[in-house]
């Protein structure tokens, strides 16, 4: 009897094992396969499109890295009608335009955005929150006139020599990476359960206390995509900055008033002389080769980040 | 039980307290004395104003908009909704644990030493050995202490309550309100977290919230059986079950009402 049942069990497993594939086709038909296919040839495109524009702007701008000494790409000196091809004043624009955004942006957004969701009472939030969604709709060129018309003065108030400087490009692009950054971490103070500042209200906790060592703990991993998405509005941004940085291609003295000194930045530089190059010119060449720095500059933050992320999820045994 | 026989020292005096949400009356003139170092047990069906009484305690409903309390809650003699109170301190007197556990996604560690943290009540070298203490008063010790670094939300929810009692625990309250703390938990853990009650009654007043009546008769002193926002009846649990004053009372625990 026993073995009878260990046979019959071994020849079901058989046949089973031998039926599997085929029974698997039948029952998903063509449908199921062609959406796969579809869903499969979507995915795989996207990639392919990221993979070629890497490859031309590779094969566009290679020359800049092949053709031209290092030594010179690396010098103070952006002058391209006398065949000067330094790369170093729009590096160093990019980052003083950028780091000040994010200096001002960041704990300016924070704070709002701790404001709005923590503090503020029910009326001012119902009239600050679609303020907040209006000043993401507003295009960047309109910034850029702003700071053009409004600002600049300002800024020559101070003391500049022009009020086209560093420092209103990064105030301009801080205001266009505000909402991102306002916005997603306020969505992420609100995924935070109301029973974690009830559980640090009731043992004595100040208001201040529960926000600063319970919710924005618990909100971190959002708080940090607020953040980095920020950044990357402002590291991409081109127009407004070209319009109010001075675009004087020339290093600034390193010191306090750096800000206040005319920059120009990486992508002001290709919006500005892309219309006027030769195609298949060095300087057309070096163009790109500006274009793939910022993607390895871009690449490089963006793996940071997620590096970053990934580390606090893992920290806190798995919870977001 | 047979404390109650004997005098008991009244810890929280509640005199014709009333509480309002607008204009909604939630709790209508209530007066109650509850006792030191005993199980106070509030029983009653749902809505009828437990959770907001238990909450007028340590003043949790202060943040309701529109909400009101008229009358006195004497802790100790003193009023509790005296204008000069300060609420932070009140609720370090009189800890709180929910009806979810709800421990913060943070280490087991960081959960208990949280309150000396923000209160500053416990020296640096000393808040290991708080820490540890209060653990092990809230009988969890030997569950965690291998891994008091790890996240406290990869304990089950027993241990998750229990962790929100050593939490509680560990800013030394006089009282401890807790808010139907077994109604997420399985049998098992709930008979540890009554076992658990009736070893913190030694060193805590406890007032329980809980509509399970059985409960209320396994751990509490003195129970209240409320009823659309009035104390119909409060009186030594063994009394009160055994034999009720009020027909209102009497229905519910035969069960013909609730
Ligand atoms: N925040 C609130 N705002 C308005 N009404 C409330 C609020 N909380 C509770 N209530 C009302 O107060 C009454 C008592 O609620 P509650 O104290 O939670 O009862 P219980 O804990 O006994 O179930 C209910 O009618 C409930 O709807
Ligand atoms: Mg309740």
């Amino acid at each position: 009897m026993a073995n009878l049942t260990e046979f019959a069990r071994e020849r079901y497993a058989q046949a089973a094992l031998r039926a599997r594939p085929a029974s698997i086709w039948l029952r998903r038909g063509w449908s199921e396969t062609l959406i796969e296919l579809l869903i499969r040839l979507s995915g795989l495109s996207t990639i392919a499109i990221v993979g070629l524009i890497f490859l031309f702007l590779v094969r566009e701008g290679l020359p800049t890295f092949l053709d031209i000494p290092l030594r010179q790409l690396f010098s103070g000196r952006w002058y391209p009608i006398e065949g000067l091809y330094g790369l170093w004043p729009l590096l160093v624009g990019s980052l003083v335009v950028t780091a000040g955004a994010i200096i001002i942006a960041v704990p300016l957004g924070l704070t709002t955005a701790i404001y709005l969701g923590e503090i503020a009472p029910p009326w001012q939030r119902e009239i600050l929150k679609p303020l907040v969604e209006v000043l993401a709709g507003i295009p960047s060129i309109v910034l850029g006139f702003l700071g053009w018309v409004t600002l600049a003065p300002i800024i020559q108030g101070l003391g500049a020599p022009t009020g086209l400087t560093a420092l209103t490009g990064s105030l301009i692009l801080a205001y266009m990476a505000l909402p991102a950054i306002i916005s997603i971490s306020e969505d992420a103070l609100y995924a935070v359960p109301k029973e974690y500042r009830d559980g640090a209200l009731a043992i004595g906790a100040t208001q201040w206390q529960t926000i600063w060592r319970v919710v924005l703990p618990a909100a971190r991993s959002g708080l940090a995509m607020a953040v980095m998405l920020g950044i990357g509005r402002a590291i991409g941004e081109t127009m407004a900055v070209m319009m109010v940085t001075g675009n004087a291609a020339f290093v600034p003295d390193l010191g306090l008033d750096m800000p206040l000194s005319p920059v120009r930045t990486m992508t002001a530089t290709i919006a500005a002389e892309m219309g006027e190059v030769a195609q298949g010119s060095l300087h057309y060449s070096v163009l790109f080769g500006i274009g793939i720095v910022l993607f390895v500059v871009t690449f490089t933050i963006n793996l940071i980040a997620g590096r970053l992320v990934g580390s606090v999820v893992r920290r806190r045994g798995g919870q977001l | 039980m047979t404390r109650a026989a004997t005098e008991r020292s009244i810890k929280i005096n509640v005199r014709n307290f009333s509480f309002y949400y607008g204009d909604f009356q939630a709790l209508d003139s209530l007066t109650l004395g509850i006792g030191q170092n005993e199980i106070t047990a509030l029983i009653g069906p749902s809505g009828c104003g437990k959770s907001t009484f238990l909450r007028s305690l340590n003043r949790m409903n202060d943040t309701i908009p529109g909400a009101r309390a008229v009358g006195d809650v004497l802790l100790d003699g003193k009023n509790i909704y005296d204008p000069e109170v300060d609420v932070t301190e009140l609720r370090q007197r009189v800890g709180m644990v929910f009806q979810r556990p709800n421990p913060f996604p943070q280490s087991i560690y960081d959960n208990v030493a949280f309150g000396p943290r923000v209160l500053g009540t416990a020296r640096r070298s000393d808040l290991g050995d708080l820490v540890r203490q209060s653990l092990i008063d809230a009988s969890l010790w030997d569950d965690v202490k291998h891994r008091l670094h790890g996240s406290a939300l990869n304990l089950n929810p027993g241990q998750q309550q229990r962790l929100c009692i050593a939490r509680a625990i560990a800013v030394k309250p006089d009282v401890i309100l807790m808010d139907e703390p077994c109604s997420a938990l399985d049998p098992v853990a709930t008979l540890r977290v009554e076992d658990l009650m009736r070893e913190l009654a030694e060193h805590f007043t406890i007032v329980i919230v809980t509509h399970n009546m059985q409960q209320a008769a396994r751990v509490s002193d003195q129970t209240g059986f409320f009823w659309l926002g009035r104390l119909v009846e409060f009186d030594e649990t063994e009394r009160l079950f055994s034999a009720p004053r009020e027909a209102l009372t009497e229905a519910y625990i035969t069960g013909r009402r609730g």
